[in-house]
């Protein structure tokens, strides 16, 4: 079991959608959030996955592909 | 010694232990570290600052490491230069170029490697890692080769490998990944938590990120100990940006500035705003990867995350770390934000080199080309004392400026140049 720490920013159109419950449904993941906020034009939130590995992946790509952005806790680390 | 009590939480306020943590275990908000300005207050002088070494480290009381035995290549003490060329093309009698490219790397990254290198020392790593393009890479390898210590570097696999000569000469280990953007950021993040080495821009993140603060103390102490009217700065996770504005705001609580009479600190530390700080701080980015000033020009509560595509690849950081700090420093200073077109950067990496004979990377581009708007919009009025800071060489990025070789070519007699140089003229 390993965790995660993660990102996930929500466009307007992607607001309400249930995406942090379906995570929890389709994968093997514990979800856990930290902080958020839901403006009316995005929203964000900051949680921590709990899982396999390689179930947190695939769990991050679906997440990827329904158009939420996935980005690493602490912003961009490779700098220039 | 360090003169510091522990770090703190900039979002819920909870406190930990100086250790190589980032992030709150509770709310996961970015830790800061926490002065011991009382005891600071008692040991900091001009006196003692102008005794130390033309390096950061005359700073070391104000700097999260221990300043006896640090890792030390010289950064910093660069140039303050009157820009007569370019103040004159911009109509600003009182401009001033911080020159920070001739740093031993040729970028400020100097300044945060060397803090972030002394500290992990400190803690006992012996190996020091990055995830980079470039400035970052070449400071880290420069760093741990004097230190003697491991250098481990990620880049992208399809990095041009002119890129990272500057850092392979000192043989670190280059690690090239395979992967995307998002993909390598992702990989170096989980690396930082499950291997035991100081990845400077993430677990030993809040103590290199003060690293910054050193670019605030030297133009205040290279101006007789005054503070600039504005500053203009370039811009990408924002961390230096607040950094400058946070040096600027300890000088003036410590008593350091002429004629300002020192206050205490409050609660919060990295938010204290001494009156007498009245510097205007104005962040540039490149608009290829923009998203602070993009937050700020719109007026939006949080920075949204973007893919980079700019020229000035040392500024591409889509996801910035500190953006919503900035855009506090931005407000509270009445500053300003500004994207400069793609297309003016190279015109100003020109406009400095022809004007000050100082050649400068993508990123000093875009730092130019915005103080040239704030110039001509009239945010910047001409008696202005204001600073530009230059943070990086131009021999990082030639590619963006081979456009400028255009030789005339003659044959090898006297005719032959005479016919092209009269001609020429």
């Amino acid at each position: 079991m390993g965790k995660q720490r993660v990102k996930f920013t929500f466009e307007e159109t992607l607001v309400k959608q249930p995406v942090i419950y379906e995570l929890g449904q389709k994968f093997k993941i514990v979800t856990n959030i930290r902080r958020a906020e839901v403006g009316e034009e995005v929203g964000w939130v900051i949680l921590e996955l709990e899982g396999g590995d390689p179930e947190i992946q695939k769990g991050l790509e679906w997440v990827s592909s329904t158009g939420v952005r996935v980005d690493p806790l602490g912003g961009d680390v490779i700098a220039g | 010694m360090a003169f510091i009590n522990g770090l703190k939480c900039r979002e819920c306020g909870r406190e930990y232990p100086a250790e190589p943590l980032n992030v709150c275990e509770f709310c996961f908000g970015p830790l800061e570290v926490v002065y011991d300005y009382a005891t600071i207050s008692e040991v900091v002088s001009h006196d003692s600052i102008e005794k130390g070494p033309l390096s950061i480290w005359r700073y070391k009381d104000l700097l999260p490491a221990n300043g006896d035995d640090p890792v030390d290549i010289m950064a910093g003490f660069t140039p303050l230069i009157k820009a007569r060329g370019l103040g004159k093309q911009l109509g600003l009698n009182n401009l001033y170029i911080k020159n920070d490219s001739v740093n031993p790397s040729f970028s400020f990254k100097d300044r945060v490697v060397s803090v972030a290198a002394t500290k992990a020392l400190e803690f006992g790593y012996t190996t020091i890692a990055c995830a980079s393009t470039g400035n970052l890479a070449c400071s880290v390898a420069a760093h741990c080769a004097r230190a003697g210590v491991r250098a481990i570097v990620f880049i992208p696999s399809d990095l041009e490998r002119g890129k990272i000569v500057g850092a392979a000469i000192y043989n670190p280990i280059l690690v090239s990944v395979d992967g995307t953007y998002d993909q390598v950021n992702r990989l170096c993040s989980e690396l930082a938590d499950d291997y035991p080495w100081a990845f400077v821009n993430i677990n030993m993140r809040p103590y290199y990120a003060e690293g910054s603060k050193t670019l605030g103390y030297e133009v205040a102490e290279q101006l007789g100990w005054r503070l600039p009217d504005h500053v203009v700065v370039p811009s990408a996770s924002g961390a230096m940006f607040t950094k400058i504005w946070k040096g600027f705001n300890e000088l003036a609580c410590l008593g350091l500035l002429d004629g300002v009479e020192g206050s205490s600190f409050g609660i919060d530390q990295n938010t204290v705003h001494h009156p007498a700080v009245t510097t205007k701080m104005h962040m540039q980015q490149a608009e290829g990867c923009s998203p602070i000033a993009y937050a700020w020009a719109n007026n939006q509560s949080q920075v949204m995350a973007v893919r980079p595509n700019s020229l000035a690849k040392s500024l591409a950081i889509g996801n910035p770390a500190d953006g919503i700090y900035a855009i506090k420093v931005i407000d509270k200073s009445q500053g300003s934000a500004y994207a400069v077109p793609e297309s003016e950067i190279v015109n100003g990496i020109k406009l400095l080199a022809e004007t000050e004979g100082i050649f400068t990377e993508t990123a000093g581009g875009v730092t130019v080309s915005g103080l040239k708007h704030l110039a001509e919009s009239g945010a910047i009025k001409p008696d202005d004392l204001t600073v530009v800071y230059v943070t990086g060489n131009g021999l990082k990025t030639i590619e963006a400026v081979e456009e400028v070789v255009n030789p005339l070519s003659i044959k090898p007699s006297i005719r032959s140049f005479e016919e092209m140089f009269h001609g020429a003229k």
